[in-house]
């Protein structure tokens, strides 16, 4: 992965196979360069096994083949720069991920497109979950919500492409200055 | 957020078009775009865009743009699947968002196959 909006994209799709209604993704940059990505969802969760070995290139729930690289890669670039990466879940509950990085660090990747990270989740799934996006920088912040468009759209499916050229395009604007020049 | 009011207008401008749309579910043309670890790593999500792009710049109605997970053959992708109505699937391998023009141009609009794009041409 080339930078960390692939990530996030490739592991919110655990959140959408986990059945979620909702998912949040929160990216929070501090004054001191520590980034926090949270990922969070209201999907079926995991047993305390299978937590205790979600990390491991060797898990995975699929039954094709044996490994599963989209976690461990992730908590791989985030050790690299001196960050983390946990995982809290009750199943029946949901789960949350939470991956620092220090993006003062030379192995940090950068951010990346973010716009085209939520609007690839939102087109590819229109229904559901619903997709809640929150970003915090010393320099502002910004919040989306897919249940607000959903509301003003009354009715139209949100994978029309006039849509997502435009969910693309209005987070574009909102995200930029919040970490341009910083991390993407 | 903001600009809620522009989307309330891009609404205006689709809902004729939808309801046109549902009288003719059998003839949309599907697009299937392998999103798992490998093909995001392999660069499907720029190809997803394009594809949305390319579509609504040419305002393509009958063509729905969709994804899926691994099938295990990782060193083709980004895979994209064309499915046209009434005709065999057509899967290209080492997609780009160049490559997405033509595919869009040549075989959803026209018809006709790029076959040096498709996994037979790549596996021989």
């Amino acid at each position: 992965m080339r930078d960390l909006s692939l990530h996030i994209l490739d592991l919110m799709q655990n959140s959408i196979r986990a059945q979620a209604k909702a998912v949040s993704l929160s990216v929070l940059l501090k004054d001191d360069g520590m980034l926090s990505v949270i990922i969070e969802d209201d999907g079926c969760g995991m047993s305390e096994e299978l937590l205790s070995r979600v990390t491991s290139p060797f898990a995975t729930t699929r039954t094709t083949r044996k490994v599963g690289l989209g976690i461990p890669m992730m908590a791989e670039n985030c050790r690299l720069t001196g960050g983390d990466l946990s995982i809290e879940s009750t199943p029946g509950v949901g789960t949350k991920l939470t991956a620092t990085l220090d993006t003062s660090s030379i192995d940090c990747l950068p951010l990346g497109d973010l716009p085209g990270t939520v609007t690839t989740l939102v087109t590819m799934n229109p229904d559901k979950p619903e997709f809640i996006l929150h970003c915090r920088s010393p320099k502002g912040e910004m919040h989306f919500d897919t249940r607000e468009i959903r509301e003003a759209l009354a009715g139209v499916p949100l994978n029309e492409p006039e849509i997502a050229a435009w969910m693309q395009e209005s987070l574009r604007e909102e995200i930029e200055p919040i970490f341009g020049g910083v991390i993407l | 957020m903001k600009s809620l009011a522009e989307l309330q207008a891009i609404r205006e401008k689709t809902l004729n078009r939808i309801n046109l749309r549902k009288e003719d579910e059998a003839e949309a043309t599907r697009v299937v775009i392998g999103m798992a670890t490998c093909g995001i790593a392999a660069g499907a999500r720029p190809v997803m865009l394009a594809f949305m792009d390319e579509i609504s710049k040419r305002g393509l109605n009958h063509v729905t743009v969709s994804q899926t997970g691994c099938i295990g053959m990782c060193r083709l992708e980004p895979m994209v699947d064309v499915i046209l109505p009434g005709q065999e699937k057509v899967t290209y391998v080492h997609m780009t968002p160049e490559k997405v023009g033509r595919v869009v141009a040549e075989h959803i609009v026209n018809g006709r196959p790029v076959e040096e794009y498709t996994i037979g041409a790549a596996e021989k």
